[in-house]
């Protein structure tokens, strides 16, 4: 039972054994508070970074195995050396800046990107008393640090003097702001249900309700949890929403003039988001640690690892979208189905509130299939409207290019019977 | 208490240090690193082996001003609802349709925006 909390607790029991020698040390509590938050971070930042590398090895192989290839085998045993190989040749690759580039804005921006990503997991709640900093803000924080990558984007764009970094800029811009939009609107629900916008409190309450066991925020609002998630993939600009680095159209976007190291910030910047936007879905709506059996903090990862292996799958498997399209599944569906969820969860989580003296038989469980249920269908409505409104335009435009093709034919015929 | 003030958001300005200086010194590393031979040729702005046209810092399409502007109409809009979500455990029911009140005035102006063509990607 003892050794069962120490592993249970392992995470808190180190923090606090590291404050106690810091604070023996010193003495100082301004000194020790600022030593520890020092070394908290610098765990936080490897931590991020060697999942960048044990990422990229993964999603490498992974998609290979969905695409019908080995994938990397060649470094070492199954390829497991092929991040280090990166790495050696991302340090001596040589690097340029270009004449016409912006010095300054163009150095900087790799730089700002890698940072803000980083600087987001100073939120997250990894065990029940072990987060860098519980921040009463949390949620509107890790959002806004978010928005980071879009400065550094634009920087890279702009600095970089190339028409296609620029074009590439432009569109991200437009994508990731827009985005940003039904991600908001779908942290609402969760918020409303948990009172706070605390992830510890968030991650608190799925745990324990009113006394009652917790039910995690994916079954109370399924529909806002899959928005959440494809808007999360969106914000992050990984495939299908690549197309602000589509290397068939513009070469590879923002970051074409990049080499070396500069480069290596991009991508790490752009996994270390993904895998953020994974630790805030389990964090969210699948109960972050919580869970039975396995320490919190393995059941964390478990569901962070769930939420990237889906990221890769759908990398795997779907095309890129067109630049229209990206902006009418976003401004056309995503908004309005989530502000419409809005105002029916606002409704039905009102009236199916727990601890109503009028209706005694309301507990989490029949507020969360209240909830679920009664957005569900307005969800699906939406999801036949727009699909059949879809199906119809391709029609008529395939009819109409069938007209045209059929009025050449006969323009043809007719010159050729003309000849003769 | 002091220590809470302290490390909330001190932690956050701690983190935002590290991981700037853990990034600015690999960058550094690998600038002793590796080798540094440039020539002008390298040097120039890369477009597939073509001299470059033109200038690249132009006025770009208000398209994309247009949706910035949908996009902070809404942002400070989401924004002003997480209060009214915090303090939802205590509403009562009108102040609850007020709330949604608020949120149907959203969805009529992206309605308005719609039928004006501004979602439109031309």
């Amino acid at each position: 039972m003892d050794l069962l909390n120490i592993i249970n607790n392992l995470l808190k029991i180190i923090g606090d054994w590291i404050y106690g020698l810091v604070h023996g040390l010193v003495g100082n509590l301004l000194v020790t508070d600022l030593i520890t938050m020092g070394l908290a971070a610098i765990i936080l930042c490897t931590f991020a970074a060697l999942s960048f590398m044990g990422l990229t090895y993964a999603e490498r192989k992974i998609v290979a195995r969905i695409q019908d290839r080995i994938g990397p085998n060649q470094a070492g045993p199954f390829g497991l050396l092929v991040p280090i190989a990166d790495g050696i040749k991302m340090f001596t690759k040589e690097d340029t800046t270009p004449t016409a580039a912006d010095r300054w804005v163009y150095n900087i921006a790799p730089l700002v990107i890698a940072t803000a990503a980083l600087t987001a997991y100073a939120v997250l709640p990894l065990a029940p008393g072990v987060v860098g900093t519980n921040l009463n803000v949390g949620v509107v924080f890790t959002i806004a640090i978010g928005s980071g990558s879009v400065v550094a984007i634009l920087m890279a764009g702009w600095g970089s003097n190339n028409k296609y970094a620029l074009l590439g800029a432009f569109r991200t811009v437009a994508q990731l702001i827009g985005y940003e939009v039904p991600m908001l609107l779908n942290l609402i629900p969760v918020v409303l249900i948990a009172g706070s916008l605390s992830l510890v409190d968030i991650v608190n309450v799925q745990s324990t309700l009113n006394g009652s066991p917790g039910i995690p925020f994916v079954l109370y609002f399924p529909v806002s949890a899959l928005i959440f998630l494809i808007s999360g993939i969106a914000e992050t600009a990984r495939s299908p929403f690549d197309l602000l680095e589509a290397e068939s159209e513009i070469v590879a976007g923002f970051h074409v003039e990049y080499s070396g190291m500069k480069f290596a910030l991009f991508f790490l910047g752009e996994y270390v988001n993904a895998l953020a936007v994974s630790f805030m879905f389990a964090t969210l709506f699948l109960g972050g640690y919580n869970g039975p059996i396995f320490p919190p903090y393995v059941w964390l990862l478990i569901k962070a690892a769930a939420v990237f292996t889906i990221l890769m799958w759908l990398r795997g498997t779907l095309p890129r979208i067109r630049v229209d399209q990206m902006h009418t599944m976003n401004w056309k569906f995503f908004v309005p189905i989530s502000a419409l969820n809005l105002i029916i969860l606002l409704l039905v989580a009102k009236i199916f509130q727990p601890g109503n003296a009028a209706m005694p038989w309301v507990t989490p469980g029949v507020q969360a299939m209240a909830t679920a249920i009664t957005t569900l269908i307005p969800f699906l409505a939406g999801l036949s409207i727009a699909s059949r409104r879809l199906r119809s335009q391709r029609d008529a435009a395939e009819a109409l290019a069938e007209t045209r093709r059929a009025a050449n034919r006969a323009a043809v015929t007719t010159s050729m019977g003309g000849a003769h | 208490m002091e220590t809470a003030v302290r490390t909330d958001f001190g932690f956050v300005g701690v983190m935002f240090v590290t991981a700037f200086l853990l990034m600015a010194a690999t960058l550094y590393a690998a600038s002793l690193l590796r080798p540094k031979k440039p020539n002008k040729e390298k040097l120039s702005t890369y477009e597939c082996g073509m001299e470059t046209v033109g200038d690249t810092w132009v006025q770009f399409r208000s398209q994309y001003y247009i949706f910035a502007l949908v996009f902070v109409l809404f942002d400070v809009e989401v924004l002003l609802l997480f209060p009214i979500a915090v303090a939802f455990g205590s509403l009562s029911l009108f102040a609850t349709l007020q709330a949604m009140l608020f949120v149907v005035i959203l969805l009529a102006a992206l309605l308005f925006a719609w039928r004006k063509g501004v979602l439109e990607w031309k």
